[in-house]
Formats: C-alpha cells, sequence, structure tokens
C-alpha cells in the first residue's frame, strides 16, 4: 500500500513537468500546488502568472480561488484582465498553461461547457473561463485529471479547447501558437501526444498496470513500448506538500 | 461637483429595468451591497453581464431581477458550481450569452474605446464560436490571415468599487483591477461605490493610482464593506467560508430564499447587513496592513 494519496501522486508528477524558469499560467486546487512544490524544488525561478491579472505571485496562503488578496501582496506586478490576456498569452509570453475540464478526448481536446446538448444541457459546466486561449497559446499545455471512463470519452460532448484537433496536422495547419497539450497527468499514470497528436500511455505510477489504465479510458489506448514507471514521490517532496503547502490537507487529503 | 448620494438612490435612479447591467470586479471587488439594493428594489428583466457572474448574479437570479446572464465562466470559484444560474439554465427559464474570458473582455476593450468590435488570434477551439453568431471570423487586411472578432459591449449601466474616490469620481484601485476600467469606460451610465470618499488632493497624490476619471462616473456612493463576501484589497478579507456556505444554501430553493429573505430585505443597507454579520466575522476578515513604499513625483 502505497504511503502517498492519488492528489498527491498527482500533484508531484505536475510539478516534476515544470522547468527552472518557466512562466506558468496556474490554476487554483492541485496546477497551484504543483507549480509552488516546483518552486520549492526544482524550479526556484518559475515565475508564476495568474488569469486574474497577477505576475509572479508569492501566495503566503493557499487561495481558495484565482483571484484571492494573498496572490496580490508581494507580487511582481498586476495588471488589467485584457493585459493579461493580450500581453502575456496572447503575445507568447506564457510557457505553461495547466487545464482544467470535465472530459478529454485521444487528441487532447477538453470539454469544459457542458454535457448532454448545448442549447438544452443535462450538466451545465462552468464554460471556457481562460482555457480556450490557454490551450491555444501557451507554449505546453497540461492537464491533471482522475483516470476513468467518464473523464476519458471517445467522442467530447463539447470542445471547449484545443488539444491537437482531429490529429497534429489539422493543429498546424490552424497556425496556433502554443505546442498543444503535452502531456495528461492521471493518478495511473502519464499520456503524452505520439507522432500524431494521440494521447499514448508513456508512464505508469509504481503498482498500477498497463490493464488498469487501457481499462479506465474510453478509446482504445496505445501503449508506447518503451514505457516507464514514475519515481515514487519523494520524502521531500511529500513533506515540503503536507507541512508547507497544504498542511490542513485541503486539496491533498482525498483521492482526485 | 459632489456627485455623492446613497446608494439606494443611484440604484433607483439609474439602473432601469430591461437594462443590461455590468457590475466589475474579478473576483476582487464585486459590488455586493449594489446588487443587494437591486434586489431589494425589483428591478426586472435585466442583462446580467460579467465574466464571472458570481455569487452576487447567483443571487440576483435567485431575486428574480434577470431575463439573461452574459458570461465567461459560470463557476463558484475554487469552489464549484454556480448552482442558481446553473439550475436556471438547466431549466430553460434564463437567456445565456457565451465566451471566452477574452472574448469577454475583448468586447468591453471595444465598448470602452469607441470601436466596433476587436480582433483575436484564433484558438480553433471552433464550437463556442460556432453557436455564439457574436463571434465572426474576417481576413486580417494586412497578412489575408484570419482573425476572430467580437462586437462591441457597451452596457447601459456599470457598477464599480474601488479602495477609495473623491466626490466627483475619480477613482484609485489597487490590487486585482480584472475589468472596472473598462467597464466604467463602456457603460452609458456609472455607478461608483467606494471604501472611503477622500479628499481631491489624496487623489492628485497619486495620479497614476487613478483608473477612473470622475468625469464619466454619473454617481458616487460610500459603501464600506461594499463588497463582501467578496474583498477589498488591504481592506478586508475575501470570506471564502461563505463562499463554501453559499453552495449548500443555493442548493436548496428554501434555503436560498430565506437567505434573501433575512440577508437582502431583512436589512435596509450596507451598514446593517455588516453589523449584522458580528464581530466574530468581523475578526476573520480584519487583515495585517502590507503599505507599498511611496514614490516621490517629484515638484515641478
Amino acid at each position: 500500500m502505497a504511503d502517498y494519496t492519488s492528489s498527491e501522486l498527482l500533484t508531484i508528477n505536475s510539478a516534476r513537468l515544470l522547468r527552472d524558469g518557466d512562466t506558468v499560467f496556474v490554476g487554483v486546487g492541485l496546477p497551484n500546488l504543483a507549480c509552488n512544490l516546483a518552486r520549492r524544488t526544482h524550479a526556484p525561478n518559475l515565475v508564476m502568472i495568474y488569469e486574474a491579472g497577477v505576475i509572479g505571485a508569492q501566495p503566503a496562503r493557499l487561495p481558495l480561488s484565482i483571484g484571492d488578496p494573498t496572490l496580490v501582496s508581494g507580487a511582481l506586478s498586476v495588471c488589467s484582465m485584457y493585459d493579461i490576456f493580450a500581453f502575456y498569452l496572447q503575445r507568447g509570453n506564457v510557457d505553461v498553461g495547466f487545464m482544467g475540464g470535465a472530459q478529454i478526448d485521444r487528441f487532447g481536446n477538453v470539454n469544459a461547457t457542458v454535457i448532454g446538448d448545448y442549447a438544452h444541457p443535462k450538466v451545465r459546466l462552468p464554460g471556457s473561463g481562460g482555457s480556450m486561449e490557454i490551450a491555444a497559446w501557451a507554449n505546453r499545455c497540461y492537464l491533471l485529471t482522475p483516470h476513468n471512463k467518464r473523464r476519458f470519452p471517445e467522442k467530447l460532448d463539447f470542445r471547449t479547447s484545443a488539444g491537437f484537433l482531429s490529429g497534429r496536422a489539422e493543429r498546424e495547419a490552424a497556425n496556433l501558437r502554443g505546442g498543444g497539450m503535452l502531456a495528461v497527468v492521471t493518478d495511473l499514470g502519464l499520456l503524452e501526444p505520439d507522432a500524431t497528436g494521440e494521447l499514448v500511455l508513456t508512464a505508469l505510477h509504481p503498482g498500477v498496470t498497463v490493464e488498469q489504465a487501457c481499462e479506465n479510458t474510453g478509446w482504445e489506448l496505445k501503449v508506447v513500448p518503451s514505457l516507464r514507471t514514475t519515481p515514487p514521490p519523494d520524502p521531500e517532496e511529500l513533506r515540503i506538500l503536507r507541512e508547507d503547502l497544504d498542511p490542513q490537507g485541503i486539496y491533498l487529503k482525498g483521492s482526485a | 461637483m459632489s456627485k455623492v448620494i446613497p446608494l439606494d438612490e443611484a440604484v433607483g435612479q439609474f439602473v432601469r429595468d430591461g437594462d443590461l447591467v455590468y457590475a466589475a470586479g474579478f473576483t476582487h471587488l464585486i459590488p455586493f451591497a449594489a446588487g443587494h439594493a437591486i434586489i431589494r428594489q425589483k428591478k426586472r428583466e435585466l442583462v446580467l453581464a460579467r465574466a464571472t457572474p458570481d455569487l452576487i448574479y447567483d443571487q440576483m437570479v435567485a431575486g428574480g431581477c434577470a431575463r439573461k446572464v452574459i458570461f465567461s465562466y459560470m463557476g463558484n470559484p475554487g469552489v464549484g458550481s454556480l448552482r442558481i444560474v446553473r439550475s436556471e439554465i438547466e431549466a430553460g427559464r434564463l437567456e445565456w450569452e457565451e465566451y471566452s474570458h477574452f472574448g469577454m473582455i475583448s468586447r468591453l476593450q471595444a465598448g470602452a474605446t469607441g470601436l466596433p468590435f476587436m480582433p483575436m488570434n484564433p484558438t480553433a477551439a471552433g464550437d463556442l464560436e460556432r453557436l455564439n453568431p457574436n463571434y465572426r471570423t474576417v481576413k486580417d487586411p494586412y497578412s489575408g490571415g484570419d482573425v476572430v472578432v467580437v462586437p462591441a459591449l457597451n452596457p447601459d449601466v456599470a457598477i464599480v468599487h474601488v479602495q477609495r474616490a473623491d466626490a466627483d469620481g475619480n477613482a484609485q484601485i489597487w490590487g486585482i483591477i480584472g475589468e472596472q476600467k473598462e467597464a466604467t469606460f463602456a457603460a452609458e451610465r456609472v455607478i461608483l461605490t467606494a471604501e472611503e470618499i477622500v479628499d481631491e488632493t489624496i487623489i492628485r497624490s497619486d495620479p497614476n493610482r487613478t483608473l477612473i476619471p470622475g468625469f464619466i462616473v454619473d454617481a458616487v456612493c460610500q459603501v464600506p464593506f461594499c463588497a463582501h463576501p467578496s474583498y477589498t484589497q488591504g481592506y478586508y478579507d475575501r470570506d471564502n467560508s461563505f463562499y463554501l456556505k453559499w453552495d449548500e444554501i443555493s442548493s436548496s430553493r428554501e434555503a436560498t430564499a430565506s437567505y434573501l429573505d433575512e440577508w437582502v430585505f431583512g436589512v435596509s443597507d450596507r451598514a446593517e447587513y455588516w453589523e449584522k454579520l458580528g464581530s466574530a466575522v468581523h475578526d476573520r476578515l480584519r487583515i495585517q496592513s502590507r503599505v507599498s513604499v511611496p514614490v516621490d513625483y517629484g515638484r515641478y
């Protein structure tokens, strides 16, 4: 039995995708924890940008929302909503965008808008927020999600944001400046796009089987021959998460 | 010239049934007191536009004020669903018009700068642009490539909360500045609420911080704690536990109605509301000070 939760596993594996010096468009919850963890381990020069218009945030507490006042105090800069999307994201000044959403398909397209018909929604979700632009214009996009068939359907009910569309060729033809969905971190492993833009299984977390990953994916999941096993969370990563970043276990206690 | 009037009077005079209302503030400085005044005055058939409808529009929709919402993220930030707006949409009782954040804010930017539309680079997402006819794709006349455009948004009335303003409405904001300036310049009428009304000399001591000039403001209302359960940077904290609690309240019609009875119809104004919240809440939202180093504008 592993001595870490699936939320901790997701957060730690996401943090490891970040590089020192990256500017990251951060979301609340686990992406926020992942960025703060990366900043305290291998990426001390990470610049955290929040879509509320905060650049270089150094939050002293865990923000519930992306507009929390703790993001502002001590930040490098604060700008308007128009400026953050135009000067920073559209101009190409964002390296990494973390996406959220209810469904993701095999080409990394995401639905955060609706389950059922748009005009007569069965379940109305919050909608795009900034994700339409993040998915198109951030250099690298990542998504953290629990791994199950509901999240990984054969077909999306709605395409809120673009991954590789119907394949890498279509995204390239669309001439978007960003690199698209480059990794999906789940509680079972890691999916990354192959040469055609299709998300394939490239790594499993310790103790997880290929069968588990395939059974929980709504399309026929391909597995790379060079399948890796992710290094387990190390004690220092877990200590920072538990003692410094989320001591009350608000985000990390449960399953993802 | 002083434009200072009580908030109820400003709402009575400048918010009309059927208006397109933009109550500004990206998480920060959301003018809840004005929303409550609109509910109390039983304004009807409003079109409520905000990037994030937040609890303020959830409450106004629950109060029967709206016929339509325009938004780009319809959630309870950091918590989950915005239950009232969501259930009204799912039940087919509320019209909606939807954008991405950049589309929404580009509409305001066009409205604020007197342009007919704003261009954006394509995102190739597709579905929203297909379903909302306000999104159009046109040719860039220079490169021949595609640009996506959205039309100007010019609200009938903008409601904007600020840290401090003078009696004429010259207003200063710090912290997250979202879309307050854009909403103010875009709107036909502007109601400004302020934590503090200060002397013009204070405004003039730091002109770079003035985002809104008084000459486009119609009413100035002194409303301390106007933003609760949202917050005012440097004045009081965001009431995150209320945002969590609203998730429970708004999941039942009865609880929502009794919330409005007690906290909106049951008080006469924001001062009474704040008093009613009690000292435990006041203490929880009190913050320590962290002042900036003053800048020297020089004497010339």
